[in-house]
Protein backbone atom coordinates (compact mmCIF):
# COMPACT_ATOMS: atom_id res chain seq x y z
CA UNK A 1 0.00 0.00 0.00
CA UNK A 2 2.10 2.60 1.30
CA UNK A 3 4.43 1.50 -0.92
CA UNK A 4 2.56 1.83 -4.28
CA UNK A 5 2.41 5.31 -2.54
CA UNK A 6 6.08 6.24 -2.55
CA UNK A 7 6.42 4.50 -5.90
CA UNK A 8 4.43 7.15 -7.80
CA UNK A 9 5.86 10.09 -6.27
CA UNK A 10 9.36 9.43 -6.54
CA UNK A 11 8.23 8.23 -10.45
CA UNK A 12 11.33 10.54 -11.84
CA UNK A 13 13.82 8.74 -10.23
CA UNK A 14 13.79 5.29 -11.54
CA UNK A 15 13.59 7.03 -15.25
CA UNK A 16 16.61 9.12 -14.58
CA UNK A 17 18.19 5.56 -13.25
CA UNK A 18 17.10 3.79 -16.10
CA UNK A 19 18.04 6.44 -19.09
CA UNK A 20 21.82 6.03 -17.40
CA UNK A 21 21.98 2.59 -17.82
CA UNK A 22 20.45 2.74 -21.32
CA UNK A 23 23.25 5.51 -22.16
CA UNK A 24 26.00 2.77 -20.68
CA UNK A 25 24.71 -0.32 -23.21
CA UNK A 26 27.42 -0.27 -25.56
CA UNK A 27 25.73 -0.82 -28.94
CA UNK A 28 28.54 -2.71 -30.51
CA UNK A 29 29.06 -5.34 -27.22
CA UNK A 30 29.05 -8.80 -28.03
CA UNK A 31 25.52 -9.23 -26.90
CA UNK A 32 23.97 -6.54 -29.18
CA UNK A 33 26.24 -7.67 -32.05
CA UNK A 34 25.08 -11.34 -32.02
CA UNK A 35 21.60 -9.81 -31.67
CA UNK A 36 22.04 -8.64 -34.88
CA UNK A 37 23.56 -11.71 -36.38
CA UNK A 38 20.26 -13.20 -34.93
CA UNK A 39 17.82 -10.61 -36.62
CA UNK A 40 19.35 -11.47 -39.96
CA UNK A 41 18.73 -15.12 -39.76
CA UNK A 42 15.23 -14.68 -38.28
CA UNK A 43 14.40 -12.94 -41.15
CA UNK A 44 16.08 -14.86 -43.75
CA UNK A 45 14.18 -17.50 -42.16
CA UNK A 46 10.87 -16.04 -42.13
CA UNK A 47 11.16 -15.01 -45.33
CA UNK A 48 11.83 -17.99 -47.12
CA UNK A 49 8.71 -19.12 -45.12
CA UNK A 50 6.65 -16.85 -46.36
CA UNK A 51 8.00 -17.20 -49.93
CA UNK A 52 7.05 -21.02 -49.88
CA UNK A 53 3.41 -20.22 -48.71
CA UNK A 54 2.84 -18.21 -51.13
CA UNK A 55 3.85 -20.74 -53.96
CA UNK A 56 1.54 -23.23 -51.95
CA UNK A 57 -1.34 -21.18 -52.24
CA UNK A 58 -0.60 -20.63 -55.72
CA UNK A 59 -0.40 -24.25 -56.30
CA UNK A 60 -3.59 -25.18 -54.29
CA UNK A 61 -5.52 -22.51 -56.65
CA UNK A 62 -3.84 -24.05 -59.73
CA UNK A 63 -4.73 -27.36 -58.38
CA UNK A 64 -8.21 -26.60 -57.48
CA UNK A 65 -8.61 -25.31 -61.34
CA UNK A 66 -7.49 -28.46 -63.02
CA UNK A 67 -9.66 -30.58 -60.87
CA UNK A 68 -12.88 -28.28 -62.03
CA UNK A 69 -11.33 -28.23 -65.41
CA UNK A 70 -11.38 -32.71 -64.86
CA UNK A 71 -14.80 -32.79 -63.77
CA UNK A 72 -15.94 -30.98 -67.42
CA UNK A 73 -14.48 -34.11 -68.71
CA UNK A 74 -17.04 -36.59 -68.85
CA UNK A 75 -19.67 -33.90 -69.95
CA UNK A 76 -17.73 -32.60 -72.86
CA UNK A 77 -17.62 -34.52 -76.26
CA UNK A 78 -13.78 -32.93 -76.36
CA UNK A 79 -12.83 -34.94 -73.68
CA UNK A 80 -9.44 -35.46 -75.11
CA UNK A 81 -8.83 -31.69 -75.32
CA UNK A 82 -9.66 -31.40 -71.96
CA UNK A 83 -7.14 -33.89 -71.36
CA UNK A 84 -4.35 -32.26 -72.94
CA UNK A 85 -5.21 -28.48 -71.25
CA UNK A 86 -5.60 -30.24 -67.45
CA UNK A 87 -1.58 -31.45 -68.55
CA UNK A 88 -0.46 -28.12 -69.67
CA UNK A 89 -2.07 -26.84 -66.16
CA UNK A 90 -0.15 -29.65 -64.05
CA UNK A 91 2.63 -28.55 -65.85
CA UNK A 92 2.46 -25.04 -64.38
CA UNK A 93 2.00 -26.29 -61.04
CA UNK A 94 4.91 -28.55 -61.55
CA UNK A 95 6.62 -25.67 -62.24
CA UNK A 96 5.76 -23.84 -58.86
CA UNK A 97 6.62 -26.92 -57.17
CA UNK A 98 9.83 -26.59 -58.76
CA UNK A 99 10.52 -23.70 -57.27
CA UNK A 100 9.80 -24.38 -54.05
CA UNK A 101 12.34 -27.25 -54.52
CA UNK A 102 15.25 -24.72 -55.44
CA UNK A 103 13.97 -22.39 -52.06
CA UNK A 104 14.39 -25.81 -50.25
CA UNK A 105 18.39 -26.38 -51.19
CA UNK A 106 20.60 -26.82 -48.74
CA UNK A 107 17.61 -26.66 -45.89
CA UNK A 108 15.97 -29.22 -44.25
CA UNK A 109 12.48 -29.71 -45.61
CA UNK A 110 10.60 -30.56 -42.77
CA UNK A 111 11.13 -27.04 -41.34
CA UNK A 112 9.27 -25.75 -43.91
CA UNK A 113 6.92 -28.23 -44.13
CA UNK A 114 4.01 -26.70 -42.82
CA UNK A 115 4.00 -23.57 -45.44
CA UNK A 116 3.95 -26.48 -48.19
CA UNK A 117 1.83 -29.32 -47.01
CA UNK A 118 -1.44 -27.52 -47.89
CA UNK A 119 -0.07 -26.96 -51.32
CA UNK A 120 1.31 -30.20 -52.36
CA UNK A 121 -2.12 -32.00 -50.59
CA UNK A 122 -3.76 -30.22 -53.24
CA UNK A 123 -0.99 -31.05 -56.15
CA UNK A 124 -1.41 -34.76 -55.17
CA UNK A 125 -5.40 -34.74 -55.64
CA UNK A 126 -5.36 -33.26 -58.63
CA UNK A 127 -2.52 -35.21 -60.36
CA UNK A 128 -4.17 -38.60 -59.37
CA UNK A 129 -7.52 -37.47 -60.13
CA UNK A 130 -6.19 -36.93 -63.59
CA UNK A 131 -4.46 -40.75 -63.46
CA UNK A 132 -7.24 -42.41 -62.74
CA UNK A 133 -9.41 -40.93 -65.12
CA UNK A 134 -6.55 -41.54 -67.76
CA UNK A 135 -5.63 -45.02 -66.31
CA UNK A 136 -8.97 -45.79 -63.92
CA UNK A 137 -6.21 -46.93 -61.31
CA UNK A 138 -4.24 -44.77 -57.88
CA UNK A 139 -1.53 -43.13 -59.11
CA UNK A 140 1.80 -44.59 -56.47
CA UNK A 141 3.28 -42.10 -54.74
CA UNK A 142 6.53 -43.24 -56.31
CA UNK A 143 5.35 -41.94 -59.65
CA UNK A 144 4.51 -39.05 -57.92
CA UNK A 145 7.55 -38.14 -57.05
CA UNK A 146 9.13 -39.17 -60.04
CA UNK A 147 7.52 -36.33 -61.67
CA UNK A 148 9.20 -33.58 -59.19
CA UNK A 149 12.76 -34.23 -60.06
CA UNK A 150 13.33 -30.75 -62.02
CA UNK A 151 16.61 -30.76 -64.45
CA UNK A 152 17.76 -27.25 -65.19
CA UNK A 153 15.93 -26.27 -68.12
CA UNK A 154 17.68 -22.90 -69.50
CA UNK A 155 21.02 -21.45 -68.71
CA UNK A 156 20.17 -18.38 -67.09
CA UNK A 157 18.14 -19.92 -64.15
CA UNK A 158 20.91 -22.18 -63.76
CA UNK A 159 23.57 -19.44 -63.08
CA UNK A 160 20.92 -18.05 -60.48
CA UNK A 161 20.86 -20.90 -58.46
CA UNK A 162 24.45 -21.99 -58.27
CA UNK A 163 25.15 -18.36 -57.05
CA UNK A 164 23.41 -19.19 -53.68
CA UNK A 165 23.29 -22.63 -52.98
CA UNK A 166 25.59 -24.94 -51.83
CA UNK A 167 24.22 -27.78 -53.40
CA UNK A 168 26.13 -30.65 -54.40
CA UNK A 169 24.90 -31.35 -57.68
CA UNK A 170 23.50 -27.84 -58.59
CA UNK A 171 21.15 -29.28 -62.27
CA UNK A 172 18.60 -31.01 -60.65
CA UNK A 173 16.39 -30.60 -57.74
CA UNK A 174 13.76 -33.00 -56.50
CA UNK A 175 10.83 -32.76 -53.78
CA UNK A 176 9.70 -35.83 -51.91
CA UNK A 177 5.60 -35.97 -51.18
CA UNK A 178 5.57 -37.02 -47.96
CA UNK A 179 3.62 -40.61 -47.49
CA UNK A 180 0.77 -38.27 -44.97
CA UNK A 181 0.73 -35.76 -47.20
CA UNK A 182 0.42 -38.09 -50.18
CA UNK A 183 -2.46 -40.21 -47.95
CA UNK A 184 -4.46 -37.08 -47.29
CA UNK A 185 -4.04 -35.80 -50.25
CA UNK A 186 -5.78 -39.27 -51.64
CA UNK A 187 -8.01 -39.01 -48.88
CA UNK A 188 -9.48 -35.97 -50.68
CA UNK A 189 -9.42 -37.45 -54.29
CA UNK A 190 -12.22 -39.81 -52.79
CA UNK A 191 -14.41 -36.81 -52.59
CA UNK A 192 -13.84 -35.59 -56.17
CA UNK A 193 -14.53 -39.05 -57.07
CA UNK A 194 -18.06 -38.90 -55.28
CA UNK A 195 -18.80 -35.99 -57.25
CA UNK A 196 -17.23 -37.62 -61.03
CA UNK A 197 -19.48 -40.40 -59.42
CA UNK A 198 -23.14 -38.42 -59.12
CA UNK A 199 -22.64 -36.35 -62.18
CA UNK A 200 -21.48 -39.62 -64.50
CA UNK A 201 -25.29 -40.90 -63.84
CA UNK A 202 -26.67 -37.13 -64.66
CA UNK A 203 -25.24 -38.06 -67.88
CA UNK A 204 -26.68 -41.32 -68.10
CA UNK A 205 -23.17 -43.30 -67.76
CA UNK A 206 -24.37 -46.65 -65.40
CA UNK A 207 -20.74 -48.17 -65.89
CA UNK A 208 -18.86 -45.78 -64.15
CA UNK A 209 -20.50 -45.58 -60.79
CA UNK A 210 -19.89 -49.52 -60.16
CA UNK A 211 -16.42 -48.72 -61.35
CA UNK A 212 -15.77 -45.60 -58.78
CA UNK A 213 -17.58 -47.93 -55.82
CA UNK A 214 -15.08 -50.82 -56.59
CA UNK A 215 -12.41 -48.35 -56.75
CA UNK A 216 -13.45 -46.01 -53.60
CA UNK A 217 -14.03 -49.33 -51.79
CA UNK A 218 -10.47 -50.30 -52.37
CA UNK A 219 -9.15 -47.00 -50.78
CA UNK A 220 -11.22 -47.55 -48.20
CA UNK A 221 -10.23 -50.80 -46.98
CA UNK A 222 -6.36 -49.17 -47.68
CA UNK A 223 -7.37 -46.94 -45.37
CA UNK A 224 -8.99 -48.85 -42.28
CA UNK A 225 -5.93 -50.87 -43.05
CA UNK A 226 -3.94 -47.85 -42.06
CA UNK A 227 -5.95 -47.04 -39.28
CA UNK A 228 -4.99 -45.00 -36.69
CA UNK A 229 -1.14 -45.59 -37.01
CA UNK A 230 -1.42 -42.93 -39.20
CA UNK A 231 -1.20 -39.21 -37.45
CA UNK A 232 -4.18 -38.22 -36.28
CA UNK A 233 -5.00 -35.90 -39.74
CA UNK A 234 -5.66 -39.09 -41.57
CA UNK A 235 -7.94 -40.85 -39.41
CA UNK A 236 -9.92 -37.69 -39.03
CA UNK A 237 -10.69 -38.14 -43.17
CA UNK A 238 -11.38 -41.66 -42.72
CA UNK A 239 -14.73 -40.56 -41.20
CA UNK A 240 -15.58 -38.01 -44.67
CA UNK A 241 -14.49 -40.85 -46.93
CA UNK A 242 -17.23 -43.17 -45.22
CA UNK A 243 -19.52 -41.17 -46.21
CA UNK A 244 -18.39 -40.83 -49.70
CA UNK A 245 -17.93 -44.05 -50.05
CA UNK A 246 -21.74 -44.63 -48.28
CA UNK A 247 -23.21 -42.04 -51.27
CA UNK A 248 -21.60 -43.94 -53.78
CA UNK A 249 -22.72 -47.16 -52.67
CA UNK A 250 -26.26 -46.00 -52.55
CA UNK A 251 -26.05 -45.01 -56.20
CA UNK A 252 -25.18 -47.74 -57.00
CA UNK A 253 -27.39 -49.36 -55.40
CA UNK A 254 -31.01 -47.54 -56.67
CA UNK A 255 -29.34 -47.75 -60.25
CA UNK A 256 -29.59 -51.92 -59.57
CA UNK A 257 -32.93 -51.42 -57.89
CA UNK A 258 -34.57 -48.35 -60.05
CA UNK A 259 -32.39 -48.95 -62.99
CA UNK A 260 -34.57 -51.20 -65.07
CA UNK A 261 -37.59 -48.96 -63.67
CA UNK A 262 -36.67 -45.84 -64.56
CA UNK A 263 -36.08 -44.28 -68.21
CA UNK A 264 -32.74 -43.31 -68.40
CA UNK A 265 -33.53 -39.73 -68.76
CA UNK A 266 -35.46 -39.52 -65.41
CA UNK A 267 -32.32 -41.22 -63.75
CA UNK A 268 -30.27 -37.53 -62.44
CA UNK A 269 -33.97 -36.47 -61.27
CA UNK A 270 -34.35 -39.96 -58.83
CA UNK A 271 -30.11 -39.34 -57.82
CA UNK A 272 -31.22 -35.68 -56.70
CA UNK A 273 -33.26 -36.59 -54.73
CA UNK A 274 -32.00 -39.55 -53.10
CA UNK A 275 -28.57 -37.98 -52.51
CA UNK A 276 -30.49 -34.94 -51.00
CA UNK A 277 -31.99 -37.20 -48.01
CA UNK A 278 -28.64 -38.91 -47.33
CA UNK A 279 -27.45 -35.62 -46.77
CA UNK A 280 -30.69 -34.84 -44.45
CA UNK A 281 -30.00 -37.80 -42.52
CA UNK A 282 -26.13 -36.95 -42.13
CA UNK A 283 -26.85 -33.54 -40.92
CA UNK A 284 -29.38 -34.96 -38.13
CA UNK A 285 -27.19 -37.58 -36.76
CA UNK B 1 0.79 -52.09 -58.03
CA UNK B 2 -2.35 -52.82 -57.21
CA UNK B 3 -4.07 -50.49 -54.26
CA UNK B 4 -3.66 -52.59 -51.54
CA UNK B 5 0.11 -52.93 -51.97
CA UNK B 6 0.17 -49.59 -52.00
CA UNK B 7 -1.50 -49.00 -48.56
CA UNK B 8 0.69 -52.30 -47.25
CA UNK B 9 4.04 -49.79 -48.07
CA UNK B 10 2.76 -47.08 -46.56
CA UNK B 11 1.53 -48.42 -43.01
CA UNK B 12 4.80 -49.63 -43.11
CA UNK B 13 6.58 -46.31 -43.57
CA UNK B 14 4.12 -45.37 -41.14
CA UNK B 15 4.99 -47.91 -38.42
CA UNK B 16 8.73 -47.19 -39.01
CA UNK B 17 7.73 -43.38 -38.06
CA UNK B 18 6.15 -44.52 -35.30
CA UNK B 19 9.31 -47.23 -34.02
CA UNK B 20 11.80 -43.68 -34.51
CA UNK B 21 9.14 -41.13 -32.65
CA UNK B 22 9.04 -44.13 -29.73
CA UNK B 23 12.51 -44.40 -29.26
CA UNK B 24 13.17 -40.94 -29.23
CA UNK B 25 10.88 -39.88 -26.74
CA UNK B 26 12.78 -42.33 -24.63
CA UNK B 27 15.96 -40.51 -24.68
CA UNK B 28 13.94 -37.02 -23.93
CA UNK B 29 12.15 -38.77 -20.88
CA UNK B 30 15.36 -39.40 -19.53
CA UNK B 31 16.95 -36.04 -20.97
CA UNK B 32 14.49 -34.74 -19.03
CA UNK B 33 14.91 -36.53 -15.71
CA UNK B 34 18.73 -34.59 -15.81
CA UNK B 35 17.20 -31.57 -16.52
CA UNK B 36 15.50 -31.90 -13.43
CA UNK B 37 18.07 -32.45 -11.28
CA UNK B 38 20.24 -29.76 -12.42
CA UNK B 39 17.54 -27.45 -12.24
CA UNK B 40 17.08 -28.54 -8.49
CA UNK B 41 20.64 -28.34 -8.06
CA UNK B 42 20.64 -25.01 -8.93
CA UNK B 43 17.31 -23.83 -7.34
CA UNK B 44 19.03 -23.65 -4.18
CA UNK B 45 20.92 -20.43 -5.21
CA UNK B 46 17.80 -18.81 -4.28
CA UNK B 47 17.96 -19.62 -0.57
CA UNK B 48 19.81 -17.53 1.96
CA UNK B 49 23.07 -20.13 2.33
CA UNK B 50 23.33 -20.55 -1.46
CA UNK B 51 24.54 -17.30 -2.13
CA UNK B 52 27.73 -18.68 -0.34
CA UNK B 53 28.41 -21.75 -2.62
CA UNK B 54 27.40 -20.23 -5.89
CA UNK B 55 31.01 -21.77 -7.47
CA UNK B 56 30.56 -25.16 -6.21
CA UNK B 57 27.21 -25.88 -7.42
CA UNK B 58 28.19 -24.19 -11.12
CA UNK B 59 30.82 -26.79 -10.61
CA UNK B 60 27.92 -30.35 -9.90
CA UNK B 61 26.17 -28.18 -12.64
CA UNK B 62 28.66 -28.87 -15.04
CA UNK B 63 29.11 -32.25 -14.10
CA UNK B 64 25.70 -32.87 -14.47
CA UNK B 65 26.08 -32.06 -18.35
CA UNK B 66 28.36 -34.34 -18.93
CA UNK B 67 25.07 -37.09 -18.42
CA UNK B 68 23.12 -34.35 -20.92
CA UNK B 69 25.92 -34.97 -23.35
CA UNK B 70 26.01 -38.46 -23.74
CA UNK B 71 21.98 -38.51 -23.88
CA UNK B 72 21.91 -35.79 -26.46
CA UNK B 73 24.79 -38.04 -28.09
CA UNK B 74 22.60 -41.17 -28.16
CA UNK B 75 19.38 -39.17 -29.31
CA UNK B 76 21.83 -38.34 -32.23
CA UNK B 77 21.57 -41.68 -33.13
CA UNK B 78 17.57 -42.18 -33.42
CA UNK B 79 16.86 -40.75 -36.43
CA UNK B 80 18.28 -39.60 -39.98
CA UNK B 81 20.53 -36.50 -39.61
CA UNK B 82 19.19 -34.93 -42.20
CA UNK B 83 15.21 -35.09 -40.33
CA UNK B 84 15.84 -33.32 -37.36
CA UNK B 85 12.72 -31.21 -38.40
CA UNK B 86 10.90 -33.69 -39.04
CA UNK B 87 11.50 -34.93 -34.86
CA UNK B 88 12.10 -31.36 -33.54
CA UNK B 89 8.58 -31.15 -31.15
CA UNK B 90 9.83 -33.90 -29.47
CA UNK B 91 13.39 -32.37 -27.83
CA UNK B 92 11.76 -29.17 -28.22
CA UNK B 93 11.19 -28.37 -24.79
CA UNK B 94 14.06 -30.22 -22.76
CA UNK B 95 16.58 -28.52 -25.34
CA UNK B 96 14.91 -24.95 -24.36
CA UNK B 97 14.87 -25.90 -20.91
CA UNK B 98 18.32 -27.25 -21.08
CA UNK B 99 19.74 -24.08 -22.80
CA UNK B 100 18.22 -22.31 -19.80
CA UNK B 101 19.99 -24.61 -17.22
CA UNK B 102 23.44 -23.95 -19.18
CA UNK B 103 22.92 -20.13 -19.37
CA UNK B 104 21.93 -19.95 -15.61
CA UNK B 105 25.23 -21.53 -14.75
CA UNK B 106 27.51 -19.77 -17.64
CA UNK B 107 25.66 -16.13 -16.05
CA UNK B 108 26.07 -17.33 -11.92
CA UNK B 109 30.03 -17.96 -13.06
CA UNK B 110 30.65 -14.90 -14.92
CA UNK B 111 27.73 -13.13 -15.37
CA UNK B 112 27.59 -12.95 -19.07
CA UNK B 113 25.37 -14.00 -21.64
CA UNK B 114 26.23 -17.72 -22.97
CA UNK B 115 26.58 -17.58 -26.93
CA UNK B 116 25.25 -19.90 -29.11
CA UNK B 117 28.20 -21.44 -29.59
CA UNK B 118 28.91 -21.91 -25.70
CA UNK B 119 25.86 -23.73 -25.46
CA UNK B 120 26.08 -26.24 -28.15
CA UNK B 121 29.49 -26.90 -26.52
CA UNK B 122 27.97 -27.48 -23.31
CA UNK B 123 25.36 -30.01 -24.61
CA UNK B 124 27.57 -31.09 -27.12
CA UNK B 125 26.02 -30.55 -29.97
CA UNK B 126 26.76 -28.13 -33.18
CA UNK B 127 26.02 -24.55 -33.23
CA UNK B 128 25.19 -24.62 -36.94
CA UNK B 129 22.34 -26.69 -39.43
CA UNK B 130 25.05 -28.16 -41.71
CA UNK B 131 27.20 -29.60 -39.00
CA UNK B 132 24.53 -32.16 -37.89
CA UNK B 133 22.40 -32.04 -34.42
CA UNK B 134 21.97 -29.05 -33.94
CA UNK B 135 20.58 -25.67 -31.50
CA UNK B 136 17.47 -24.02 -33.06
CA UNK B 137 18.15 -19.98 -33.03
CA UNK B 138 14.38 -19.93 -31.52
CA UNK B 139 15.63 -22.50 -29.07
CA UNK B 140 17.84 -20.80 -27.82
CA UNK B 141 16.43 -17.33 -27.83
CA UNK B 142 13.47 -19.37 -25.77
CA UNK B 143 15.96 -20.50 -22.95
CA UNK B 144 17.67 -17.37 -22.90
CA UNK B 145 14.07 -15.48 -22.21
CA UNK B 146 13.50 -18.00 -19.58
CA UNK B 147 16.83 -16.96 -17.92
CA UNK B 148 15.29 -13.58 -17.62
CA UNK B 149 12.21 -14.64 -15.34
CA UNK B 150 15.15 -16.37 -13.57
CA UNK B 151 17.31 -13.48 -12.80
CA UNK B 152 14.35 -11.25 -12.07
CA UNK B 153 13.41 -13.68 -8.89
CA UNK B 154 17.63 -13.88 -8.23
CA UNK B 155 17.47 -10.15 -7.66
CA UNK B 156 14.65 -10.57 -5.78
CA UNK B 157 15.63 -13.24 -3.20
CA UNK B 158 19.54 -11.38 -3.02
CA UNK B 159 18.41 -8.12 -1.66
CA UNK B 160 16.48 -10.85 1.04
CA UNK B 161 19.65 -12.51 1.72
CA UNK B 162 21.13 -9.20 2.05
CA UNK B 163 23.49 -9.04 -1.39
CA UNK B 164 22.36 -5.60 -2.47
CA UNK B 165 24.93 -5.20 -5.40
CA UNK B 166 24.02 -8.12 -7.34
CA UNK B 167 20.29 -6.85 -8.45
CA UNK B 168 21.99 -3.61 -9.94
CA UNK B 169 24.01 -5.83 -12.01
CA UNK B 170 21.16 -8.58 -13.03
CA UNK B 171 19.50 -5.33 -13.98
CA UNK B 172 22.58 -3.46 -16.32
CA UNK B 173 22.32 -7.72 -17.68
CA UNK B 174 18.52 -7.42 -18.49
CA UNK B 175 18.61 -4.49 -19.79
CA UNK B 176 21.12 -5.20 -22.17
CA UNK B 177 19.50 -8.30 -23.18
CA UNK B 178 15.70 -6.42 -23.51
CA UNK B 179 17.78 -3.82 -25.79
CA UNK B 180 19.03 -7.16 -27.86
CA UNK B 181 15.46 -8.92 -28.64
CA UNK B 182 14.16 -5.39 -28.98
CA UNK B 183 16.66 -5.75 -32.23
CA UNK B 184 14.31 -8.51 -33.30
CA UNK B 185 11.80 -9.12 -35.64
CA UNK B 186 9.37 -11.55 -34.00
CA UNK B 187 6.52 -13.45 -35.80
CA UNK B 188 3.03 -14.05 -33.97
CA UNK B 189 4.72 -17.20 -32.67
CA UNK B 190 5.67 -18.92 -29.71
CA UNK B 191 8.79 -17.27 -29.20
CA UNK B 192 7.04 -13.76 -29.62
CA UNK B 193 4.83 -14.98 -26.41
CA UNK B 194 7.65 -15.47 -24.35
CA UNK B 195 9.17 -12.78 -25.45
CA UNK B 196 6.10 -9.90 -24.27
CA UNK B 197 6.89 -11.30 -20.92
CA UNK B 198 10.53 -9.58 -20.78
CA UNK B 199 8.99 -6.33 -20.15
CA UNK B 200 7.57 -8.14 -17.12
CA UNK B 201 10.81 -8.97 -15.57
CA UNK B 202 13.03 -5.62 -16.61
CA UNK B 203 9.72 -3.82 -14.35
CA UNK B 204 10.28 -6.39 -11.50
CA UNK B 205 14.15 -6.12 -11.48
CA UNK B 206 13.88 -1.99 -12.09
CA UNK B 207 11.64 -1.93 -8.91
CA UNK B 208 13.92 -4.29 -6.95
CA UNK B 209 16.58 -1.57 -7.77
CA UNK B 210 14.61 1.29 -7.45
CA UNK B 211 13.51 -0.04 -3.55
CA UNK B 212 17.46 -0.32 -3.25
CA UNK B 213 17.83 3.05 -4.32
CA UNK B 214 15.62 5.09 -2.37
CA UNK B 215 16.95 3.87 0.84
CA UNK B 216 20.77 4.22 -0.19
CA UNK B 217 21.22 1.08 -0.43
CA UNK B 218 23.19 0.47 -3.66
CA UNK B 219 25.55 2.73 -2.38
CA UNK B 220 27.00 0.68 0.04
CA UNK B 221 26.29 -2.41 -1.95
CA UNK B 222 29.67 -3.17 -1.84
CA UNK B 223 29.98 -3.02 2.27
CA UNK B 224 27.04 -5.68 2.23
CA UNK B 225 24.63 -6.27 4.55
CA UNK B 226 25.17 -3.57 6.68
CA UNK B 227 22.94 -1.13 4.97
CA UNK B 228 20.29 -0.93 7.12
CA UNK B 229 19.40 2.40 8.92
Amino acid sequence: GSGGFRKRKHDNFPHGQRREEKENLNPSSALMTSFKSFQLELDTRHDKYERLVKLSRDITIESKRTIFLLHRFISAPNGEEILNESEVKLDAVRRKIKQVAQELIGEDMYQFHRAISPGLQEYVEAVSFQYFIKTRSLISIEEINKQLIFTAEDREETTNMTSNSHDKQPHTWSLKVTPVDYLLGVADLTGELMRLCISSVGNGDIDTPFELSQFLRQIYDGFTFIGNTGPYEVSKKLYTLKQSLAKVENACYTLKVRGSEIPKHMLADVFSTKTELIDQEEGLS
Amino acid sequence: MSVSEMFVALQGALTADQDIREEIRKVVQALEQTAREILTLLQGVHQGAGFQDIPKKCQKAREHFGTVRTQLESLKTKFPTDQYYRFHEHWRFVLQRLVFLAAFVVYLESETLVTREAVGEILGIEADRERGFHLDIEDYLSGVLTLASELARLAVNSVTAGDYSRPLRISTFINELDSGFRLLNLKNDSLRKRYDGLKYDVKKIEEVVYDLSIRGLNKEATVGAGGEK
